[in-house]
């Protein structure tokens, strides 16, 4: 029916799913210290993180909101997110679910403490904000030669 | 070194296919209803056109999208809300709608339906005349 799996790596995505699997099992009957910036799950926008030697991935997935009217910042390794997604409905419909976020949010994440604020990149595709910040050069590992 | 590594990595991605089911995430949606139809709105954050499928069989609508997320070769999972990247959601439609005349809109990641009613079953207000 749909031919789009094939050639589309998934991997990344595994590792998300074990990761948020891995997070929902440790703070499911957490008592003990949270990020003091952690918010609930389900929490709007939904973000994911990844990281490489060279960049730091942040995805925000933020369907139906104007790419201009995100508040995007980075203060040194904080990255803060923030908008405002109005679901509007007409007058005199009768509602059956109302499951869709409706009004403002305001996410912060720590990013690992070597990005660059001054390498950021953002673009907006189909309602994913994808957020790009370089890695300062010094902190990459290096190959050693050995003579 | 890293040819253990890799070996590990390939039998987990096995072990993995073996004990996990494929994982769908339910896309959250706004429903509701006025005289002409019945309006659904989804999230569907990644999702372009070309990788979005919406069917009705029978009387079951079932909306199906994957989202295309770049992602660097080497990228590594430092934080996750979401796991997937396949959307998956149906819903079971009554009569009264006009099937072959739904229409869909996806803008930014969300997808808008408009479930049109049967032009004879929309309400019709009846008038009282005076005498």
């Amino acid at each position: 029916m749909l031919g789009y799996l094939s050639g589309f790596d998934n991997d990344i995505f595994d590792q998300f799913e074990r990761m948020r699997r891995q997070m929902d099992r440790l703070f499911g009957d957490w008592s003990g210290a949270t990020g003091i910036r952690a918010m609930a799950a389900g929490s709007f926008p939904a973000i994911n993180v990844g990281a490489s030697p060279e960049q730091v991935d942040v995805y925000v997935f933020a369907p139906g909101i104007a790419p201009d009217s995100l508040d995007i910042s980075l203060q040194q390794n904080l990255l803060s997110i923030s908008g405002e997604r109005k679901v509007e409905l007409p007058e005199n419909v009768q509602l059956y679910r109302r499951e869709r976020f409706n009004g403002s949010f305001h996410r912060t994440i720590t990013l690992p403490e070597d990005v660059d604020p001054d390498r950021v990149n953002a673009s907006c595709r189909d309602g994913v904000l994808h957020i790009t910040v370089q890695r300062r050069e010094e902190v990459r590992p290096r190959r050693i030669e050995v003579s | 070194m890293s040819e253990s590594k890799e070996m590990k990595t390939a039998e987990s991605r096995e072990m993995q296919a073996r004990t996990e089911p494929d994982v769908f995430l339910r896309p959250a949606v706004d429903i509701y209803e006025d005289d002409k139809g019945i309006t659904l709105l989804a999230d569907l954050p990644g999702v372009s056109r070309d990788r979005l499928d919406v069917q009705v069989d029978g009387n079951t609508l079932a909306i199906e999208g994957e989202a295309a997320i770049d992602t660097p070769a080497n990228m590594e999972a430092l934080y996750a809300d979401v796991g997937a990247t396949r959307f998956r959601r149906s819903f079971t439609l009554s009569n009264e709608l006009e099937m072959d005349r739904i229409s869909a809109e996806l803008k930014d990641g969300v997808l808008t339906l408009h479930l049109p009613k049967r032009a004879e079953l929309q309400p019709r207000k009846i008038e009282i005349s005076a005498g």
